[in-house]
């Protein structure tokens, strides 16, 4: 039966994946004389997946605990970048005078890394948290700025026919037709921007020595607890996912109007 | 001075490469009430007519005139009714019409704009479906939908832009039908211009049939008056005598216009005895002529 065996394709190749890069792993923790081996891995990160809100020290938490730290300042980032790129996205959109003005520095500003910036945020806001969060949100703003842009100009002919024969005000013919027309451009901005900040958070807790899960990974490197290094990408991993999960469920509920 | 009155429009496009003349020199007049169907063949420049008229494109040159002040942009009290519908996807049908009536109608109160809307989609029969979005209505439900926005801001003057050419042959009869009957429901006499490639359609609905010559550089023929009682049916207007007579003047003034044609390459070859026909077998066999591809594939 093609429907069944197609089903256990579904649930058991994705397995197939998983326990496959298991055994890479394991071999290669054979030849790399310091890479802990999954097993090692486990056994020395138990504590911390098993009781996962501990609080023994600064940074000798729970993972869920260094996580939930983690994913305040990527939101407070996130948020902040967003709240700015969304306007100014819809704004390039609406000028094709703006669009030309400031597209070129966009499209240098869009590839600096989080590493470039964290140092800059350092010397002006001279303190770890905000200069974080002023990393993350310009690391992360430019997917929703170029998205919201791109949607706004993507309004079909159509729509704005049809504001011109409702004769539609300026600000209802934004609140009622290129806003809704653009929400889903900016739902994918959104997406993409909420992945750039989970990516910036772990550059920018090692840098600055916060707790969280990305200070979490740099300290246990220091302390030479390996086992942990993989712990903390393993969470890293799977917290990502979940995030651009959530996000898509988002986008495509959009999308289905 | 007519209550509409286009004098002298003439509009070119222009890209990179060409230009190309769409409208040259245009004259008409339409009266206040009047019931005006431009007929004329796909892509003969009528919607680009009917866009200069409602304010939505700028004419090269000549003007347009409504209740005697220029159009600049679309006058208040104008409706359309576009080909493609033109909803709003994310609003409900209801929604889509309320919307409307509150641009078109500000004055009113809340409840009365609510009720208006309610009134019209019902008036279209879709009170059942009012609820749902475009995505979830067929073809005929949505331009139903789009009739009802267009009817319940009380227009003035009215523009169908060959609002019917998009659905099948029996959804069309049906809705045909039916917007002769709304239109004639209607309180108040809307100066309604319809563009149609349909000579039946124009017959069923209209007071005056213009039909206008092939592009490049169409422009209107003599008009043809329509003197049947309104509602009619397309079953009176088989046998109608007056009809079939109105039916082959508008016709003969079509192929005259196909089979002289100022620029020859550029004119559709005469298949049958009727033009019309002519160039509906011609716009289906460039779609066949896509075909291959998938073959291919």
């Amino acid at each position: 039966m093609p429907t069944s065996a197609r089903d256990i394709g579904r649930l058991f190749l994705p397995l197939v994946g998983v326990v496959l890069i298991g055994v890479i792993w394991f071999v290669a923790s054979r030849s790399v004389p310091d890479l802990p081996s999954p097993m090692k891995t486990w056994t020395e990160s138990k504590s911390y997946v098993l009781q996962p809100f501990d609080k023994r020290g600064e940074m000798d938490q729970g993972i869920g605990r260094l996580a939930y730290y983690s994913l305040v300042r990527v939101s407070k980032g996130f948020l902040l970048g967003i709240a700015l790129a969304t306007p100014l996205g819809l704004l390039l959109g609406l000028s094709p005078m703006l669009h030309r003005m400031f597209d070129p520095a966009i499209q240098i500003l869009r590839p600096i890394s989080p590493l470039a910036w964290l140092p800059l945020g350092l010397v002006v806001f001279r303190k770890s948290e905000p200069a974080a969060m002023f990393a993350i949100a310009v690391c992360s703003m430019w997917p929703t700025v170029i998205n919201s842009a791109a949607g706004v100009r993507a309004v079909p002919q159509d729509y704005w026919n049809v504001a011109r024969v409702l004769r539609l005000s300026r600000f209802a013919t934004f609140t009622k037709i290129v806003v809704p027309a653009t929400l889903p451009y900016i739902f994918t901005g959104y997406r993409l921007s909420l992945g750039i900040a989970w990516l910036v958070i772990v550059a920018s807790e090692m840098l600055t020595g916060t707790p969280g899960i990305g200070g979490f990974l740099w300290q246990e490197y220091n302390s030479l607890i390996y086992a942990h290094i993989l712990l903390a990408i393993i969470t890293i991993g799977l917290i990502g996912f979940a995030l651009d999960r959530l996000m898509g469920l988002a986008e495509s509920r959009l999308r289905a109007v | 001075m007519a209550f509409i009155d286009v004098s002298s429009v003439s509009k070119t496009f222009r890209t990179d490469r060409q230009q190309r003349c769409v409208l040259e020199n245009v004259t008409l007049a339409v009266e206040q009430g009047e019931f005006v169907s431009i007929v004329g063949f796909m892509g003969c420049g009528k919607s680009t007519l009917l866009s200069i008229m409602a304010g939505l494109t700028r004419p090269d040159a000549g003007e347009v005139r409504l209740g005697g002040e220029i159009v600049r942009g679309v006058p208040p009290k104008t409706a359309i009714v576009f080909q493609n519908y033109s909803l709003l996807p994310w609003l409900t049908a209801i929604e889509n019409v309320h919307l409307a009536v509150t641009a078109a109608l500000p004055a009113w109160t809340r409840q009365r704009q609510v009720d208006q809307a309610r009134a019209y989609i019902g008036k279209v029969g879709l009170a059942s479906a009012a609820h749902r979005r475009p995505g979830q209505l067929s073809g005929g439900m949505r331009q139903r939908v789009a009739i009802a926005r267009a009817l319940a801001t009380q227009p003035d003057v009215l523009f169908l832009d060959d609002p019917f050419c998009a659905l099948d042959a029996l959804t069309r009869a049906t809705l045909q039908q039916e917007l002769a009957q709304l239109c004639a429901a209607e309180e108040r006499p809307v100066t309604t211009l319809m563009i149609t490639n349909s000579v039946d359609e124009a017959l069923l609905l209209s007071d005056r049939i213009v039909p206008m010559t092939h592009g490049p550089r169409a422009t209107l023929g003599r008009p043809v008056a329509v003197a049947i009682p309104k509602p009619r049916t397309f079953a009176q207007l088989v046998h109608d005598k007056e009809a079939l007579q109105s039916r082959a003047h508008v016709v003969e003034s079509l192929t005259v216009s196909v089979r002289r044609p100022r620029h020859p390459q550029l004119a559709p070859p005469p298949i049958g005895d009727i033009g019309l026909t002519a160039v509906r077998l011609r716009a289906r066999g460039a779609t066949a002529g896509q075909v291959p591809n998938r073959g291919e594939a």
